[in-house]
Order: structure tokens, then sequence, then C-alpha cells
């Protein structure tokens, strides 16, 4: 247990995630994780950490960390930048790694396209495992750094004192957040509950994400789907993904710190390829449904996986020349108009 | 046996389906099959969560398939029948004393009786645990005596404390976390049913057995500390399911 950073500011929402829990579920233990994980594997994988190290995902607004080992090389994906003191010129883009040492601080400025981002140092943050995993889930208050969220003046441990020197690299290109995408799900387990009305109205009308969501669960709004007759059922399991209807008719698709049992009629469930994909939009964000069997489901997760790892077989090295590729930036809004998302 | 469904949630689990009711022959059965589709390792297969009536098998769909599965789980659950595990009989403390039991002189003027009368009817009951879900180690044990199934209170409370005895319809639970509610509040336990820096987490499982024992405030105070010293687990017997 090394420390690395300080937290100056901890940003709006800041925990340690990891690829979650599992094997708990059966004593009520929710699987946490990180909510997109694709960015997450990317982060970890730009500063050549091994799969299911803990990163900080942010959401909201980003935290100001001070390195306070030798040296440090951290990134950040998802959307906005690094911006490093006393440094000139642009932020370090999302997607591109970053070497600090010690006494430097970092403010993570976030673009507001992603409601999510990570953020990944070399060697990993360091916390105890608890039930086999470094997430928090703040809802019980146990996992990650004491079970809750960043706070000013947290220090956050690390494996590794000083990073070491060689290029920086980034994405090949910019990562696509497929934000207009349909989000693709697998009818049932209880659709038998609903009326057709419900069914096509679920795959054909507009939802838009409420600002009552959390890590939890994103609560929808838009056309009401209506339950044939009870909108209760004896609890059984849930997943995430789950998408349940309760007496509001509105949908709400359950997300990683998912509840593990619920007695509400569960009328689809999105593909595990799209979770991610969905885990990125935030309150406003509009949300349309598509039908897919579920071998067509388990193919489009082979690929997705596939498609990840090419993402990751094309990072390459940083360019001395252009160390900060402007058109990515312009592409990001981080020159126009930064914001935070609860600005 | 040929008495379930299997249907999909997405390619991230699959839900066995005995039927729609909170019955015991039904929980034995999800039980039995849990039991039988743990020992069996299946490839690809993260979890295994049994509720009421049916049970999720969660899968990776990069390790395996629903389909492939569906087949091997089918061929499990006809065999299956009977669960041969030995359960655990716990007992578990309780202080049924107004003081630790917001709701029990409410409920005790509601169905006639004196609140001993009503602490008395729900620690000579013994229960099933169904399920654990909710919260982290929150047991839905079942089932009430008859004269205690009420339906839950009309205005939930939003913090509940932790260690709190409760009952809603035909079921009695205790919360391990602070958390809203709305189940009537009976009792407290000093006991602590979820410790995530323990390897088993949660104190109950599925399938266990439990029967409360009505201790003094005296006793409470002298368990919760020994709890609080780490130095204290509730009795238990080993009992055949």
């Amino acid at each position: 247990m090394i420390p690395v950073l300080k937290v100056i500011a901890p940003g709006f929402h800041t925990t340690l995630q990891d690829q979650g829990r599992r094997g708990f579920q059966h004593v009520g233990v929710p699987v946490s994780g990180a909510l997109d994980r694709n960015g997450y594997l990317l982060a970890n994988a730009l500063v050549g950490n091994t799969q299911g190290a803990a990163c900080l995902e942010i959401i909201g607004s980003g935290p100001e960390l001070e390195v306070t080992g030798s040296s440090a090389r951290i990134v950040l994906v998802g959307s906005g930048g690094l911006e490093i003191s006393g440094r000139d010129g642009l932020p370090i883009p999302s997607g591109q790694t970053a070497h600090l040492t010690r006494g430097e601080i970092v403010r993570v400025r976030l673009g507001g396209e992603a409601f999510c981002s990570y953020l990944a140092i070399e060697g990993g943050f360091e916390v105890p495992l608890c039930l086999n995993s470094r997430s928090t889930y703040t809802r019980a208050g146990f996992g990650g750094l004491s079970g809750r969220p960043l706070r000013s003046g947290d220090t956050l441990h690390g494996t590794i004192d000083d990073a070491a020197a060689r290029a920086e690299v980034c994405l090949n290109d910019r990562r696509d957040l497929r934000l207009d995408q349909a989000i693709r799900v697998v009818l049932g387990p209880q659709d038998d509950y609903f009326t057709e009305d419900a069914i096509e109205t679920l795959l054909s009308g507009v939802y838009s994400i409420t600002p009552a969501s959390d890590r939890m669960g994103f609560r929808l709004a838009g056309p009401l789907l209506e339950h044939k007759s009870d909108y209760n059922i004896v609890s059984d399991g849930i997943v995430a993904g789950s998408i349940q209807v309760p007496g509001s008719k509105l949908p709400i698709v359950l997300m990683a710190d998912a509840q593990t049992t619920g007695g509400y009629p569960k009328i689809a469930t999105v593909i595990s390829a799209d979770l991610p994909i969905l885990g990125v939009r935030g309150a406003g964000c509009a949300v349309r449904f598509q039908s897919v069997s579920r071998e067509e489901a388990e193919k489009i997760r082979r690929a997705d996986y596939q498609e990840l790892l090419n993402v990751i077989s094309n990072i390459r090295v940083v360019s001395e020349s252009r160390s900060i590729d402007i058109e990515a930036l312009y592409n990001q809004n981080l020159i126009d108009g930064m914001i935070d998302a609860n600005a | 046996m040929d008495d379930f469904r299997i249907l999909p949630a997405a390619d991230s689990a699959l839900v066995i389906e005995f039927g729609s009711a909170i019955d015991r022959k039904i929980s034995d059965r999800v039980l039995a099959l849990a039991e039988t589709l743990t020992s069996a390792s299946l490839p690809g297969a993260t979890e295994i969560v049994a509720t009421f009536r049916s049970l999720s098998v969660n899968y990776d769909s990069l390790l395996t398939t629903g389909r492939e599965l569906e087949q091997a789980i089918t061929a499990l659950a006809k065999r299956s029948d009977a669960s041969s595990r030995i359960r655990k009989l716990w007992d578990i403390p309780v202080c049924y004393d107004p003081p630790y039991a917001p709701d029990i002189a409410e409920i005790a003027k509601t169905i006639g009786l004196t609140v001993a009368e009503v602490a008395a009817l729900h620690a000579g009951t013994q229960y099933h645990v169904y399920m654990i879900g909710f919260v982290p180690g929150y047991p839905y044990m079942g089932d009430l005596p008859a004269k205690l199934r009420l339906p839950r209170r009309l205005d939930p409370r939003t913090r509940v404390p932790p260690g709190s005895l409760a009952i809603a319809t035909s079921m009695t639970a205790v919360y391990p976390y602070e958390s809203p509610g709305g189940w009537h509040l009976i009792g407290t336990s000093p006991v602590r049913f979820f410790d995530p820096d323990s390897a088993k987490a949660a104190l109950l499982g599925p399938g266990d057995g439990v029967k409360f024992r009505p201790v003094t405030a005296d006793e409470f105070s002298r368990i919760r500390l020994a709890v609080e010293r780490n130095d204290y687990v509730p009795g238990s017997t080993e009992i055949a399911a």
C-alpha cells in the first residue's frame, strides 16, 4: 500500500470500481463495478494494468488530485481531459496517458458527454479486497475506500511509487460513445405481464433518462407501459439490465448497483453488450429500445468484446510532434465550452 | 420432475421458474436445485440466486451460451428432487420490549392480544429462510402464524434501525442495515446478520431454520457488547432439510 494521490477536491461522485463483486448475490450483495465496463477496461489497458485493477469512476464533476508518490502515470477515459497545474497548453484529452511527478496537481475536467468517466493509474489503486472486489457499494457502505465516495483529504493508495519512464500512449481513434444507438433488449422474463401495446410502445417509444437516476437504476420518462392486470410479482432475481415496470408504468433499468431481487415484473432485459452503452448516458439523454433474440445478444457480446480487443491492440505511442491531438480536442468540446455536468 | 420453465434474462441469466406462489414445497424444490447446480459447477455460470419460486443462474456469455446452459440445467433439474443438505437451525435472541419494538403495542391492540402474547406467538414458531434479498443479508422468513399476518404499513419509514425485527404479510425479517422499510417493527436483535469482512458475509442462508428467543433488555445489552467485541455467535443446531 503506497500512497499515490491525495484528494484535494473529490468531485461530485467519485468511487473506486473494478469488474464487480461476484459470488454473493445469493446473500443479497449487488455486483457493483464500473457502469461503463468498456471505458474501465480501456483505462486499465492504456496504463498497462491487468484486467481487474481498480479505477476511479467519476460522475457529475471531476476530482482534483495531487501526486504524492515519486511519479504516476494516469489516464482518463470518458469525456473531458486532464489539466495539470503549472503546465502550459491544452489539457491532456481523454484516452491519452500522462506522466506526473510528486507535487503536481491534476484537475479532471469532464466534457459532459459521458455520464461516467474512468481514471486509471499505472499499477492500479489498492484497497483491501471486500468480498473479492475493490468496488464501492455506497448503500451498504462497504468496498472501495471505506464504502463511500472520495472526500477532500483522502489518500489513495497504489502498488508502485514511481511509474516507469516510457512513451505516452493513446487510443488510435476517438472512442464512439454511441449515444444515438438503440439499446438492444431481449424481451422477458415477465413480458407476459404486459399488454401487446405495452411491448410495442417499449420498442417504438423514445424515453429519456431522468435526474432521479443513479448507479442502482436509470429511471426513464416517456410513454406509459400498461400491465395486463397486476404490477406485483412474487420477488425473483434481478440482473444488471433488468427493465422493471412498477405501478407508475414507467420503466426503470437496473444498473451496476441493482438490488439482487425485486417484486416488479420485468418487461425486458438489456443485452450485456449494451450495458456500457447505456451506462455512459446521463440525465436528459434519449433512449430507444430494439428487440433481439438471446442468440443474437450472445453473438453481439462476442463481437463487441473482439472489437474492444482490437481497440486495445491499436493503442499507439503519442508522437512527439503532435503530443496533443487538436482534432480530438475539438471533437470532445474541450476547447470551446468546457463544462462540468453539474455546473 | 418437469415442473419448471426456463426464461431468458437477455444473455445475462436464465430464470428457472417453479410457479408463482410463496410455498414451502416450491421453496424446497428451488433450494434443492440450487444445491445440485452449485455442486455441478457449470462452466460459465457465475452465480446461482435462489428466490421464493425461482432460481436465477447468471452466466458470462463470453464463456458459454444460454442454450448450452439450458440443456445442462434441464437434465439436472429433472433428476434433482429433494435436498440432501443438512441445514442450520438458528437460535436468535430478540428483545420484544416496547422500547425495542416500536409497533408491537399497536399490533397487539389491532389483533386483540397483549404485547407478551404477540411476542410469545412470534417466538413460538420456527421459520424457514426462503431467500435473501432487498439489501445484503436481509432474510425473508416464513411463515408467520395466521394471527400475525398484517398488510404492510401505510406510511413506510424512511429509516429503520439495524437489527429491527419486522413482520408483514406472511413474512418476518431482520434489517441488517439501516434502510427504508414498510414492515411493522416488533423487536430488535443484537446479532450481526451481515458482515462484509467475514468470508461468508451473511449469517443466514436460504433454507436455514430460525427460532427467535425473547431476551430482556439487560441480556440484549450484554449480547450487543459481545457482538461488538466479535465475541458472540448465535447458537445453531443441524437439522435435516
